[in-house]
């Protein structure tokens, strides 16, 4: 999808963007295209490089080679300040020196815009986002929730082509970003803008965007929707790194005429799954499968019939209500495993040293070249 | 007997008073008994040998001694214009420290700032004069480049005067700048500039609101010390650049006429209060929020 979009619709375009530190290349050759109006993400483990990426977007350190393109017109060269850019810092980056009112001005002030009609402009925004009457406090008065508030207010009241959004919602309490997260998402609807957002936090990424790229080492490993990086994950970092998965490494076998190849651990446990990428016989396989993939039952009999079945032994249980699992390892070869509960309660009850039986789907199963294996 | 609550709080309270004790002493026996003293000095006269009374004539005679009164505007205004110029030289000394070198270079930096403190400021001061006095360096190497024919004096000017005061108080301006420059988040220069500022705005609207405690601070340390100071006006300044602090001086020591010198000093004291407040005034701050800011 990103890569035949007509330049006129998206918003952003990267082309083979690199930055290098002193010892490191954080940012190696990205490419990729935001489309007008969408809510993109970056999601990647803390020094991916993605905040690198992100302040070359926004202007505040420039790229060592390739290009910027924001609303098709390249931003080499332009600074910060003109650039029609806007960004809500990790830490909100608010004035504390001003008013709230103030804050929201201080962007159209800065492009000479009259007293009056500042005032008006910042007044409509506040309310839009629900501060109505809040421009005379100061920033320490409000909540955390209202600081983000006024942040994103500050930046859309400029009418950004693009709104970037850097970890906003990390110093925020648990039940205050779950609330935040819905809101932003509200937020983005109602507006319209293009935001590209950056988070390490996967749960955000896949609540909040139309479309996510998972960064690692300064390059994307996939891009695409919530749904295909979850379920059609194309490498094995994204496999492991985007909702609880569980990695069981191992070498090839044979392949199946169902399009399955036989997995082998180096304890002897045979599986199968389904391959992504050329595996020959002999090659070190990771295959991941998803807890929740995964059924549960204590007599055998209960499993689905076409699966193969295994045992495991019950080494604890997660109980955290329709998130609860269970930890468990192959009754023969210890190879440990993450199994999701079923939502109805039942399996609640597990002890540890429990003996129980459990499947998988063979079609569920990512097959993956071994890192370090491959070219 | 006290039970055991009551004496944890007496033996409390009696620790508080042993902590609090020295500066007690150091304030009231060196402080305030001097000033009581000069005080009652100042408002009296000498009609005869050992026979003195209450008057205001030491007051009247700085309002009717023109020279009085000259030295004294002088030394207020060079000190305000001295105040200046340090905050001036300071400020990008200060910008360079906190913000742009961190770590190893900025402490470096900090240091060879701090190290003409470590001789007395006699010796500092000698060290200027050596350097513009006209049989010194700096007079020989204009000549030697030929940019005057001959050595000139440049000691004794009020702009020679001016630099050996920028000098004696950079520190002093240098340390609540830098402090209160560190404490500002870099990224709201950032946010600053991503909403569209350009430098000037970021310093007018980021940095110095952000500073101004500490700018507050540094000047009126700075100015306290600059109007104060005696050793480089007397010996930078020589004849042609007379400081107030050199006549109360010579009212006590030269003149022997203590009532004068304590009047002199007490005409100062009012100055400098009144200038800081009229100061703090004019920026907006008060004087216990910049204390409390500048830590």
């Amino acid at each position: 999808m990103s890569a035949t979009l007509p330049a006129g619709a998206s918003d952003l375009a990267a082309d083979a963007v690199v930055k290098r530190f002193a010892n490191h290349v954080a940012v190696d050759g990205l490419s990729f295209s935001v489309a007008r109006g969408s809510f993109f993400s970056i999601l990647g483990p803390s020094g991916c490089g993605k905040t690198t990426l992100l302040r070359m977007i926004a202007g505040l350190i420039e790229p060592d080679a390739g290009d910027i393109a924001i609303g098709g017109r390249s931003m080499r060269g332009i600074a910060p300040n003109r650039r029609p850019v806007n960004m809500v810092f990790q830490q909100l980056a608010l004035f504390p020196m001003m008013s709230v009112g103030e804050n929201v001005e201080f962007g159209l002030a800065r492009r000479g815009m009259k007293a009056a009609e500042r005032r008006r402009r910042s007044e409509a925004m506040l309310e839009r986002v629900g501060l109505a009457g809040a421009a005379g406090k100061r920033v320490d008065e409000l909540s955390g929730g209202q600081r983000q508030r006024v942040a994103i207010a500050r930046s859309l009241v400029l009418e950004p082509t693009l709104l970037l959004l850097d970890e906003p919602l990390g110093a925020l309490d648990l039940k205050l970003r779950e609330h935040m997260k819905i809101e932003l998402k509200q937020l983005q609807a109602a507006f319209g803008t293009t935001f590209v957002y950056i988070t390490h936090d996967q749960s955000e990424a896949l609540v909040l965007s139309d479309r996510v790229g998972v960064m690692n080492r300064g390059r994307f490993e996939q891009v695409g929707t919530p749904q295909d990086l979850y379920y059609r994950p194309q490498t094995p970092f994204v496999a492991g790194f985007v909702g609880a998965n569980n990695r069981i490494v191992g070498r090839a076998g044979a392949s199946g005429d169902d399009g399955t190849i036989v997995v082998t651990t180096p304890a002897g446990w045979t599986i199968r799954g389904i391959p992504q990428g050329p595996l020959r016989p002999g090659d070190g396989v990771e295959a991941f499968v998803r807890p929740e993939a995964m059924s549960l039952a204590r007599h055998p009999a209960d499993l689905p019939a076409q699966q193969p079945r295994h045992a495991g032994v019950v080494e604890s249980l997660l109980f955290d209500g329709a998130n609860s699992a269970v930890l468990l390892h192959e009754a023969t070869t210890q190879c440990a495993l993450r199994i999701a509960l079923p939502q109805t309660g039942r399996y609640a009850d597990l002890k540890p040293q429990e003996h129980i039986a459990f499947s998988f789907d063979a079609a569920l199963v990512s097959c993956f070249p071994e890192r370090g294996a491959r070219a | 007997m006290l039970d055991g609550a009551a004496r944890a709080r007496w033996q409390n309270r009696l620790l508080f008073a042993l902590l609090l004790a020295p500066a007690v002493v150091w304030l009231g026996g060196l402080i305030v008994l001097p000033h009581v003293e000069l005080a009652i000095l100042s408002f009296r006269e000498r009609v005869g040998p050992r026979h003195y009374v209450p008057s205001l004539a030491q007051y009247a005679t700085f309002f009717t001694e023109p020279l009085y009164w000259h030295v004294f505007v002088r030394t207020a205004w060079l000190s305000i214009v001295a105040t200046l110029l340090t905050l001036l030289v300071a400020f990008p000394i200060a910008w360079i420290i906190a913000k742009l070198l961190r770590g190893r270079a900025g402490t470096t930096l900090f240091m060879l700032c701090l190290i003409p403190f470590w001789v007395s400021e006699t010796v500092r001061t000698l060290g200027w004069m050596i350097l513009l006095r006209e049989s010194g360096v700096l007079p020989a190497l204009l000549v030697r480049l030929g940019i005057t024919p001959v050595p000139v004096e440049l000691l004794y000017h009020d702009a020679t005067l001016l630099v050996g005061l920028v000098y004696t108080s950079m520190l002093f301006m240098l340390i609540p700048l830098v402090s209160s420059l560190e404490s500002l988040d870099d990224s709201l220069i950032e946010a600053a500039y991503d909403l569209g500022a350009n430098g000037v705005d970021v310093l007018r609207r980021i940095v110095i609101p952000h500073a101004a405690p500490g700018i507050t601070a540094g000047c009126i340390i700075v100015f306290m010390l600059t109007l104060g100071n005696y050793l480089t006006p007397t010996l930078l300044g020589g004849k042609n650049s007379q400081w107030f602090t050199e006549q109360i001086y010579t009212q006590f020591i030269t003149r022997f006429n203590w009532e004068e010198g304590a009047a002199f000093g007490f005409l100062l004291l009012g100055l400098s209060t009144a200038i800081v407040l009229v100061g703090l005034r004019l920026t907006g701050q008060s004087f216990g929020a910049v204390m409390r800011d500048s830590r």
